[in-house]
């Protein structure tokens, strides 16, 4: 099949998931699917991705299409310069297919704060796709591409992939180069993928992998490749820590995560009660750090040089508030107050500091953890299954506890993912497994042997 | 009542790369507004920072020339403000874990002999762009060529006690950092700039009073004015019973006053924290220790040696050694043969004058030291050398055979010698008269009558006696 085909096929089903209000897409053209297409056919040889069409969030640079990050500051505005991972993707074959809607700036867990209007879950237009990737889990889910990017500073992939029924992957910060993705918390952020397969977002995450001289984050570790998955897991043990499976855990979520458990234990693995007691101050810390980050991050965004200005009489403090005050959208601008009120003099030991020391505490318990013997932990992805639109919108909070199983890793760097585990009232059950520093290839090897033995389509309870 | 004055300077000085701090767009002074830039110091949506090795290099070779504690771990952090000629909204700084830490600038201060400076840090930062406002009428534009540009910021102690004292300072700590090949230290393209704290007290107490800072200082010698200003003004509020306030001022150059600065532009809290965009700065000791080893021999130790090794004054040493390009040149004369003294003075006065005006020394220093050697060996006079140097620096060649072209061999011959001191004597019959009645030091006068005449042929040695001896016989 020629990738123009493929472009033609793609372009059909955006406009079909278009015209049925899915809202996932920011920005695509069938003008920019043809050319990449025509790039793609013209390639000598075929890549690892040749002729895969991929969604990218919409805060991943691109010069072809614009880069709005789901905000009004950014309306209308195109990228002198693309990504790395696009640059990677394009260079084995890949298409950019188009833009995935998102959380604006990825500050949210439903992809209901979009500047474009909320994104609706594929299966039940009633309720969200899961945040902030949830543009690009829910392309993914609804089959307009096998794969696509997203990216996660607090599990923005790994929670909108569970929500959605698809495969998530967030590789070890400092795996994947993050030249070209907008930053939010730049010690968190990490490109990420969706697959609707363990190995389509594998094969994904492999060719955007690598040290990059453009990310002196990056380390210096040589491409993932992809790995087989194992017949049994006779030798491996399997962490579960007792903080992820509180009493209150939805019924549903539970009924898919004990089916796995069941079928990890009959394919030979060990699977043992672990304890990270640090991580119930995960979300805490998170919304610390995370603004901190941000507030800073952010404040290229003035008006000043590109992106829209917001007309303002007085002085360039009238600009900056004019721009800044209408660009941003609520949950930017309150996470901007608290990055910068956690920052302030006389404040930051008591906050930005101590949450640093969380966020060691943290760390140091995923280490003793997987010091101990424990080759991959195991967890729901998510407290509940895909929640109604408007349901968390006047709680942040609530919102923010969307996060708690997905927050952890996120602070400790470590791989992680979300595979689809079974169904629950129709809505899709995810559950989680998080690897030590830079084992990425076990983690996904179990993955692989799970999905081919759990009907995820299935109901669990 | 005696008040005494406590200055303390931070210096920003442009790291001497090609490219900037963060990005590898030149740092080219003077190019075209908005040329040298990038998505990383426009500061775009996605790009990101890496650090500039020779940036590093360079800013730990200023540090070890000041006698700094270079870390072996340091912290990029982001100082944050809003101002549209920075692009990020930050500026990548370092804060509470320095580069470097403690060090030393000793220096001749004009009222109380050998002082020493003490540094507290020294860190390194890149530099905003630049607010054009007089561009475009009732706008401003911003030029971001610099934005990015690498700098160190030296911070010294409040150790200066007056304003020709401070002056004096930069003087060294440029030397200093000029022969380290550290910067260009030029205040005119902005490659030096000045921040000045003054505060004053009674003489003899120990406590600080309340300091002013003075920015926009964009020459040595408006910082010796500035300070001057603000000295005489906190010194007439103390008279007057009223305190100073702790305050940012600006110096108007055209006036010479110094001025508040609004207080928005003064008040910040810049909410330092770590760039997690950059990992820590690591470097080993022995990378650390290659570097000194690599610095050459500064101005200090060089004025000793001069004087030790060559013999030349204390003062020729430090005229000499105020460049390290005047320094080699004058040592390369000196290993071409010369006497140190004689090489000094020729460098000091006939090599100064072109390399003032050019930058160079115009001739070689082996030929100059063959010049010499010639006034040495009596083949031609002082006098005669400085045309036969004139002409070398104009057309270059061999000294002895320019000395022989423009005719300035020195002639012994003694009866070409007594025609010329005849002639001489027959013109000033008054003077001869004189110096038969006593008047002796009317020899000198004779002689150079004598010198004159010959156009600097004659040695003058061979002319004295022939002139004595003429005088006495008649």
């Amino acid at each position: 099949m020629s990738a123009r085909a493929v472009a033609l096929e793609v372009e059909g089903r955006l406009a079909e998931l278009s015209a049925r209000g899915l809202n996932a897409t920011l920005s695509w053209s069938l003008a920019a699917l043809e050319a990449e297409a025509a790039r793609v056919d013209a390639m000598p040889g075929t890549g690892a991705l040749h002729g895969m069409p991929v969604a990218l969030k919409d805060n991943i640079v691109t010069t072809e299409l614009p880069t709005t990050c789901g905000s009004r500051i950014l309306e209308g505005y195109v990228s002198p310069f693309n990504a790395t991972a696009v640059n990677r993707l394009r260079a084995a074959g890949a298409l950019i297919a188009c833009k995935a809607n998102l959380d604006e700036f990825a500050m949210g867990s439903s992809t209901e704060h979009s500047a474009y209007g909320r994104v609706r879950h594929p299966l039940d237009p009633e309720r969200v796709p899961g945040g902030s990737s949830g543009g690009s889990a829910a392309l993914v889910a609804a089959g307009a591409v096998p794969a696509a990017l997203g990216s996660e500073t607090g599990g923005s992939v790994r929670q909108p992939a569970s929500f959605c029924g698809v495969v998530g992957v967030k590789s070890s910060y400092g795996r994947v180069s993050r030249y070209g993705l907008v930053a939010f918390g730049s010690s968190l952020d990490c490109i990420s993928t969706f697959g609707r397969s363990v190995a389509e977002a594998e094969r994904v995450l492999a060719v955007i992998s690598g040290p990059d001289p453009r990310d002196a984050t990056t380390l210096d570790r040589p491409p993932l490749l992809p790995v087989p998955a194992p017949a049994s897991l006779a030798g491996l043990t399997i962490g579960l820590p007792t903080e992820y499976f509180p009493a209150d855990l939805d019924p549903g979520v539970k009924a898919g995560c004990d089916r796995a458990i069941a079928l990890l234990r009959e394919l030979g693995a060990r699977v043992v009660a672990v304890s990270l007691p640090h991580s119930r101050y995960a979300v805490p810390t998170y919304y610390i750090i995370a603004p901190a980050e941000a507030a800073a991050n952010l404040a290229r965004f003035d008006g000043a040089r590109y992106g829209p200005r917001f007309p303002a009489d007085g002085d360039l403090r009238a600009l900056y508030r004019a721009t800044r005050g209408k660009g941003f959208g609520p949950e930017v601008r309150r996470r901007i107050l608290i990055g910068t009120y956690v920052l302030s003099a006389g404040y930051y030991s008591a906050y930005y500091g101590r949450a640093q020391a969380a966020r060691a505490r943290i760390v140091e318990d995923f280490r003793r953890v997987f010091a101990s013997g424990v080759d991959l932990l195991f967890t729901p992805t998510t407290p509940t299954t895909a929640f109604k639109a408007g349901e968390k919108t006047a709680d942040p909070v609530a919102m923010y506890l969307a996060d708690i199983f997905v927050c952890p890793a996120s602070l400790a760097g470590l791989p992680a993912m979300s595979l689809p585990l079974g169904r629950s009232g129709g809505l899709p059950v995810g559950g989680q497994l998080i690897a030590p520093g830079f084992e990425e290839a076990r983690m996904l090897a179990v993955a692989k042997t799970l999905e081919a033995q759990l009907d995820a389509l299935a109901e669990v309870r | 009542m005696a008040w005494e004055t406590v200055i303390g300077l931070e210096v920003h000085v442009q790291l001497g790369t090609r490219s900037k701090m963060f990005c590898a767009c030149s740092t080219a002074f003077g190019d075209p507004p908005n040329s040298n830039v990038c998505p990383v110091c426009l500061g775009l949506p996605g790009s990101l920072p890496v650090p500039n090795a020779e940036a590093i290099r360079l800013a730990v070779r200023g540090a070890l020339a000041l006698g700094g504690e270079v870390a072996e771990r340091s912290i990029f952090a982001r100082k944050n403000y809003f101002y549209p000629d920075l692009p990020k909204g930050y500026q990548i700084s370092q804060y509470d874990q320095p580069l470097s830490t403690g060090g030393a600038v000793a220096l001749e201060s004009p009222e109380r002999g050998s002082v020493t400076v003490r540094i507290e840090r020294l860190h390194v930062e890149e530099d905003a762009g630049k607010s054009l406002h007089d561009r475009i009428p009732g706008k401003t534009a911003v030029d971001l060529n610099r934005a990015g540009v690498p700098l160190a910021e030296i911070v010294g102690g409040p150790d200066l006690r007056s304003p020709a004292e401070a002056r004096a300072y930069l003087t060294t700590l440029r030397q200093l950092l000029v022969y380290a090949g550290v910067s260009e230290c030029s205040m005119e393209k902005g490659s030096l700039r000045v921040d000045a704290n003054l505060s004053i007290r009674p003489a003899g107490s120990n406590e600080l009073g309340t300091k002013t800072e003075i920015k926009n200082l964009n020459s040595f010698a408006n910082v010796e004015r500035a300070l001057e200003s603000e000295r005489a003004r906190q010194q007439a509020l103390l008279e007057r019973g009223e305190p100073v306030r702790q305050v940012t001022l600006l110096f108007n150059a055209a006036t010479g006053q110094v001025r508040p600065m609004r207080s928005k532009e003064a008040s910040h809290d810049y909410r330092y924290f770590p760039d997690p965009d950059l990992p820590p700065l690591l470097l080993s000791r022995e990378w650390i220790e290659a570097q000194r080893a690599g610095l050459p021999e500064l101005p200090a130790a060089k004025r000793a040696r001069l004087v030790q090794v060559h013999g030349v004054t204390p003062y020729d040493a430090e005229v000499l050694a105020s460049e390290q390009g005047i320094a080699d040149y004058f040592e390369r004369v000196v290993q071409a043969g010369a006497p140190g003294k004689v090489a000094a003075n020729w460098v000091m006065q006939d090599g100064m004058t072109g390399y003032k005006a050019t930058g160079g020394f115009a001739v070689p220093a082996t030929r100059l030291a063959g010049l010499i050697a010639l006034v040495d060996e009596g083949v031609v006079s002082h006098q005669a050398a400085k045309k036969v140097y004139a002409e070398l620096a104009a057309a270059g060649g061999e000294p002895r055979e320019v000395a022989v072209r423009l005719g300035l061999l020195q002639v012994r011959d003694a009866s070409e010698l007594e025609r010329w001191v005849d002639e001489v004597l027959s013109e000033h019959a008054k003077e001869v008269e004189r110096y038969r009645a006593g008047e002796s030091k009317l020899l000198g006068f004779l002689t150079g009558q004598v010198m004159k005449r010959s156009k600097g042929k004659a040695d003058p040695k061979g002319v004295q006696p022939v002139l004595q001896r003429k005088l006495e016989r008649s």
